[in-house]
């Protein structure tokens, strides 16, 4: 049984948080009311979902509609949100931009924050993973941006986190290293079974991807699209076209 | 131009030819009126990779020529004024008495060195000069860290040094000597409070100027405070403190050369102050010469500092 942090921001933002235990079959993931505005304008307003233990959940939404918002609710980044959050104790991000530290070569960034037992081996694992074997003593400067974020990826994976916070991770890559990209993002997720909340404004990556969709339109949950198309999945299987259509009428697109 | 003639074939060198190309004649058929041909500009460039194997040994030793030749021609410019220098005191356009020749100079510096009164000399303005450093530098690197790392700190700290800075620290010679005496005291103190701002100032603005998405970011992951200092804050603020420390030193020379002349037992100052008594030229010119080598090493000593700890940068490095 995992342990959660149980954060109740109601009565004064910034508030207290709990430690509790998550009772088996509980979310991984659980927002209950969650708003949030900056002067006065309000970006979030009466946000509320669950993500269950190893779902794929990705947020949808034209940008300023408050996904990176809800993100950052999440990783704990935003002292001003008000609602109740039960988060899992172990969670880890992976960015838009890399966000490594330039002055530490590989290794070392993706150890931050390890306990100094078996981090060497930790980390070399990680690396494996992403296809990096070798590369821990490179500095971050003379990575490819694939390579970049590939060890933003190993970062979050060497904690063995039961959330993965994805914020457009894919976004800031060119064509083919984002589809490999996802395609790594697919495979660790089936391997490990993690929670993952996926942050896109890509509809398609959504739907490769993602088991369930929420479509956010100025700070609200406007709608959910349970995606549930079998996998491996492609753009060319039966119902994904239906589905992409949908997803961008509920984005305000007309096709 | 002139660069690829003086040193052909470096390594990445580039041959460009500027030529004109005839454009294409427009298809006619697509257009019935077709426009008249014109010449468009192109500019050809090849590229020679370092280290090919198609590089003559001539080519290897023209290219070993040319990175000699930059140091000869900045050794060069400078044995020009010094023998400017020799021949105008021998033939007497500089007045002796005024500003001896290279020669009589390097005799005083013979004497001295003989004497065993600059090692003496150098040993008591290297001492003044180290202990100030120090204990300017490393109270500027503990507040500026401080002020730096928490807002209370900067409310706490910065406000009231702010109001000190603008105090040039030699202004405050008198009131040292009053509190610390005329000894070595106040002389260490005084150099330490000119060496202090320059660090201070760009080890705090070092530490706000850190890329706040790299502090969350590694905050995300459980690292604490103490380690966020000194993962991300310290590092990041780095290359800043350097070049604080570079000011710094500079700030604690020119401070060590007026502490020094006013009562002081020993150091190069005194020196020079001695030689002023007795019309010697010479010696005082010895002096300001090796005030001059003392920056230039300890410059010297930072930048390869820099180096070394800079080592994971890819920064521009001039044209």
């Amino acid at each position: 049984m995992a342990s959660v942090l149980q954060r109740d921001l109601t009565d004064r933002p910034g508030g207290a948080s709990t430690v509790a235990t998550r009772p088996a079959g509980a979310p991984t993931v659980s927002l209950q009311g969650v708003s949030r505005s900056f002067h006065g304008r309000t970006v979030l307003e009466d946000v509320s979902f669950d993500v269950a233990p190893g779902e794929f959940v990705a947020l949808l939404g034209a940008s300023g509609s408050g996904k990176t918002t809800i993100l950052r609710a999440v990783a704990e980044l935003d002292a001003g949100v008000t609602g109740t959050l039960v988060l899992p104790r172990d969670l880890a991000v992976v960015f838009q931009e890399p966000r490594l530290l330039p002055w530490s070569r590989v290794g070392r960034n993706v150890a931050v924050g390890l306990p100094r037992e078996r981090r060497a081996e930790l980390v070399a694992d990680a690396l494996a993973e992403v296809n990096l074997t070798g590369r821990a003593k490179a500095w971050p400067a003379t990575l490819s941006g694939g390579e970049a974020q590939r060890v933003a990826l190993a970062r979050a994976l060497v904690r063995q986190p039961d959330l993965l916070l994805l914020d457009e991770p894919f976004a800031s890559l060119d064509a083919l290293t984002r589809i490999r990209m996802q395609q790594l993002v697919r495979r660790l997720w089936a391997e490990h079974g993690f929670a993952i909340l996926l942050v896109t404004h890509d509809v398609d990556e959504a739907l490769l991807l993602a088991d369930r969709a929420l479509v956010l339109a100025e700070g609200r949950i406007a709608h959910e699209v349970v995606v549930d198309l079998p996998r491996p999945r492609r753009d060319t299987q039966p119902g994904f076209l239906e589905l992409r259509h949908r997803l961008l009428d509920h984005l305000g697109v007309a096709l | 131009m002139s660069l690829q003639e003086l040193s052909p074939h470096q390594p990445g060198d580039t041959d460009v030819a500027d030529r004109e190309v005839a454009a294409p004649p427009p298809d006619e058929a697509a257009s019935a009126t077709p426009a008249p041909a014109v010449a468009v500009p192109v500019r050809t460039i090849v590229r020679h990779p370092a280290g090919a194997v198609t590089r003559s040994p001539a080519r290897r030793v023209a290219a070993a020529t040319g990175h000699r030749l930059r140091w000869v021609r900045r050794l060069a410019s400078l044995a020009v004024l010094l023998v400017l220098w020799q021949v105008g005191s021998t033939r007497g356009w500089i007045p002796e008495q005024k500003f001896p020749a290279p020669s009589t100079v390097w005799s005083a510096f013979e004497g001295l060195l003989d004497r065993g009164e600059l090692g003496e000399n150098l040993a008591a303005s290297l001492g003044r000069m180290a202990r100030g450093l120090l204990l300017g530098g490393l109270a500027a690197i503990l507040f500026g860290t401080l002020a730096g790392l928490s807002r209370v700190g900067e409310e706490v700290v910065d406000a009231p040094l702010q109001a000190l800075r603008v105090i040039p620290n030699l202004a405050l010679t008198s009131l040292f000597i009053i509190w610390f005496g005329i000894g070595e005291p106040s002389k260490y103190y005084l150099i330490a409070l000119g060496a202090f701002f320059p660090l201070y100032l760009n080890t705090f603005g070092g530490i706000r100027n850190v890329d706040n998405r790299l502090v969350e970011a590694t905050r995300v992951f459980g690292v604490g405070r103490v380690g966020l200092a000194w993962r991300v804050m310290l590092p990041g603020a780095l290359p800043q403190i350097l070049i604080g420390l570079r000011q710094s030193i500079g700030v604690a020379w020119l401070s060590l050369v007026v502490v020094e002349q006013t009562n002081a037992k020993a150091g190069i100052g005194t020196l020079i102050i001695d030689a002023r008594e007795f019309m010697r030229t010479d010696i005082v010119v010895v002096g300001l010469l090796i005030y001059a080598l003392l920056g230039l090493t300890t410059d010297l000593l930072v930048r390869t500092i820099e180096k070394g700890v800079l080592s994971w940068r890819v920064s521009f490095s001039g044209i």
